[in-house]
């Protein structure tokens, strides 16, 4: 078996109460990583894993990330959605790591739209 | 696909979004045998009879969004390129199960790749979805199941992110253990995604 200790997941269960205790409520942010067969292979996971980086970085008990398949705009993967409450969601294309990070730290956090790295509104 | 966990990726979300709550990923690797299997099972919707044959044809897709499905065909490709094979069947129980080898040693055998990240975004990205994964080489095992680590935590949701972070970090950990000095059992780090179409 892995070498996850349980002290490690308890320590880990006793920061995430406390953080969640202090903020109760809904998601206000979703972020979407288009996740089919064109994704994966132009580097959605890596995008995803910037993304993961930086969700646990900002700490925010608000912003949600999930993953989905193909919109059917293969060409223009890696895609992330990013929707936030009462806006227009934001199609991003061509992502990779730092365009992530950028769209996390500028978007998602601050509300500020990325428009050159932008594919569309939907 | 530059890893084979890009394949595993890649299918483990075909059975998510055939409705399964939980897959079950299974990477077998033999020296003796020089070979390296992997088994991926969901307990999803499962494939329609009269479709299972022509899974690894590029043209027949149940999807809406474009006219060629890729995945399968995909990974039927890369095993057949290295002396293996799919197999692709529907379990008594349901859901599909999907089996593909390679000869290990083969020169154009892709590398697993980063299996500790794979997991870690599934899990991240689908919360109601369990996983277990069972990595064996040779003698030695490693085995992973999303269902105990929920029990351990209670009431903190699976995908947070620190907990993501801590179970990506353990697995890629173990995976080097288990990997010891074999270099063809790589648990890579350094990969960029790009593809080579």
């Amino acid at each position: 078996m892995a070498k996850m200790t349980i002290e490690d997941l308890k320590r880990i269960k006793e920061h995430t109460l406390k953080a969640t205790a202090l903020r109760q409520g809904d998601a206000r942010v979703k972020i979407t990583v288009h996740m089919g067969t064109c994704g994966i292979a132009a580097g959605a996971r890596e995008v995803m894993n910037a993304l993961m980086q930086e969700m646990a970085e900002a700490d925010r008990q608000d912003i949600r990330v999930v993953t989905s398949g193909c919109m059917g705009m293969c060409s223009s993967e890696p895609n992330v959605t990013v929707e936030v409450l009462d806006s227009e969601p934001i199609v991003y294309q061509h992502m990779d790591a730092n365009r992530m990070r950028q769209v996390f730290r500028r978007h998602a956090l601050l509300g500020e739209v990325q428009t050159d790295f932008a594919l569309a509104k939907m | 696909m530059r890893e084979l966990s890009l394949h595993i990726l890649d299918v483990v979300e075909n059975g998510i979004t055939a409705g399964a709550d939980c897959i079950a990923v299974r990477v077998e690797e033999s020296a003796p045998d020089d070979r390296l299997q992997i088994t991926i099972q969901d307990n999803g919707r499962g494939i329609p009879a009269e479709k299972i044959r022509s899974v690894d044809d590029p043209f027949v897709t149940t999807r809406t969004t474009r006219r060629v499905g890729l995945g399968l065909s995909l990974l039927a490709a890369a095993a057949r390129r290295c002396g293996g094979d799919i197999t692709v069947s529907a379990p008594p129980g349901g859901g599909t199960e999907v089996t593909a080898w390679f000869r290990r040693s083969h020169i154009d055998r892709a590398p697993l790749g980063d299996v500790a990240s794979t997991l870690g975004m599934l899990i991240l990205g689908n919360p109601h979805v369990d996983f277990v994964y069972v990595h064996r080489l040779d003698q030695n095992e490693f085995s992973l199941d999303t269902r105990d680590i929920r029990d351990q935590l209670e009431d903190v949701p699976l995908n947070d992110p620190g907990v993501i972070q801590h179970i990506t970090a353990s697995i890629r950990r173990s995976l080097q253990d288990l990997a010891g000095g074999d270099i063809h059992a790589t648990t890579r780090e350094d990969t960029d995604g790009k593809d080579d179409h």
